[in-house]
């Protein structure tokens, strides 16, 4: 199912500036490094990787509608495929495939093979509860809220503690319609 | 730790493959695509490091201990990078002596790090053992020039220092280095 976005998700990366994908995975496994050695109890590490994905996330949406020209999406299944295709092809340079439709079509799943945030890494025993990629859940949370959309972003499936794919749950909460902040009637 | 009997994984993180890596690396987005090429984009990275800065900058009071933290955090990821590079580049043997690692980390470094050889390896002149790699546009000073404004009362604050703890990588010599960051 192809979005009907102008340009495809491969057009974009080629169009962007790009970086060496180790260092991007060497310098997130600096910041997590740091983050554990601070707030030592993992269940913080998680809640202040997933706060950091929320920042990245609230400025990344911008900079993706303003390059990817994609059309208003029409319902939640078109953003998804949309976030699967185009936008992590853009930033990470991989695509995401999206399964598990719920009845309603507002919980979905999206599936990473390819991660090049967990290039080289490996969990220690000391940190079993840490999702390491938490901060891809902030950035798509923090994303959708940007469009109106709360959801919550959780993760099913990580590679890191032996699962064969990266799954991410996004569940759409409910869609807020937009407010602006003047009155009308100025 | 990682799951065994799945047929993709490995035992042991250190028994997988590391890729063969970048050949041609480049930041022109005109260039063509070298297939084994991984890459990210520039934006990705800069969004990061901007939440690395931040958050170090929440954890501290003043400019000297937050370079000190990006310096750190720059460090663990220069020691890998020579171990990663090591292993691809030259089969596993690392250069012990003191020009030979200066010349790797100008060349072979910063080629797969920035996408090109630094501007140039000099010696320098007010001490015995000082030697100065420039760089006409970081990499992370660009993304300076770009996404990040400095406010007024940080004025000294120069995100080179992560790139100064990528540099300050371990060898076998005693001598410390002690890397000074100029922006040119």
């Amino acid at each position: 199912m192809a979005p009907a976005a102008p340009k495809s998700g491969d057009v974009l990366f080629a169009s962007v500036d790009r970086v060496n994908a180790e260092l991007f995975t060497l310098t997130y496994g600096a910041i997590v490094r740091q983050l554990i050695t601070d707030l030592e109890d993992v269940e913080e590490v998680n809640k202040q990787l997933d706060q950091m994905g929320y920042n990245i996330g609230v400025r990344l949406v911008d900079e993706f509608l303003a390059k990817s020209s994609v059309s208003r999406c029409v319902d939640f299944r078109e953003t998804a495929d949309v976030i699967a295709k185009v936008g992590f092809k853009m930033f990470l340079g991989v695509t995401a495939s999206v399964t598990n439709w719920d009845a309603e079509g507002t919980t979905c799943s999206l599936i990473l093979e390819d991660n090049p945030l967990v290039d080289f890494v490996e969990l220690p025993d000391t940190c079993q509860g840490l999702h390491y990629c938490n901060i891809l859940s902030g950035v798509v949370r923090g994303a959708l809220e940007m469009v109106s959309m709360k959801t919550e972003v959780t993760w099913l499936r990580d590679m890191l503690r032996g699962d064969d794919v990266f799954e991410l749950q996004v569940k759409l909460l409910k869609q807020v319609p937009e407010e602006y902040p003047y009155k009308d009637d100025e | 730790m990682i799951g065994v009997g799945k047929a993709k994984q490995y035992a042991n993180v250190l028994d997988r493959p590391i890729g063969k890596g970048k050949q041609e690396v480049t930041i022109d987005s005109t260039s063509e695509l070298n297939k084994d090429l991984v890459q990210v984009s520039l934006s990705a990275f800069a969004f990061l490091f901007s939440e690395l800065v931040q958050y170090n900058q929440i954890q501290v009071d003043n400019i000297a201990e937050l370079e000190r933290r990006l310096e750190d955090a720059g460090y663990a990821v220069g020691a890998r990078v020579l171990e990663l590079l090591c292993h691809r580049e030259k089969g596993s043997r690392r250069e012990t002596r003191l020009l030979g690692i200066l010349s790797f980390i100008h060349s072979t470094v910063w080629k797969v790090l920035f996408g090109k050889v630094a501007d140039s390896l000099e010696k320098g002149t007010e001490h015995e053992d000082e030697y100065m790699i420039s760089e006409k546009e970081l990499l992370v000073n660009r993304l300076y020039a770009r996404f990040i404004s400095i406010p007024k009362d940080m004025g000294a604050f120069n995100c080179g220092a992560f790139v100064a703890g990528i540099v300050r990588v371990r060898t076998a010599l005693d001598k410390a280095f002690q890397i000074i960051f100029n922006l040119c």
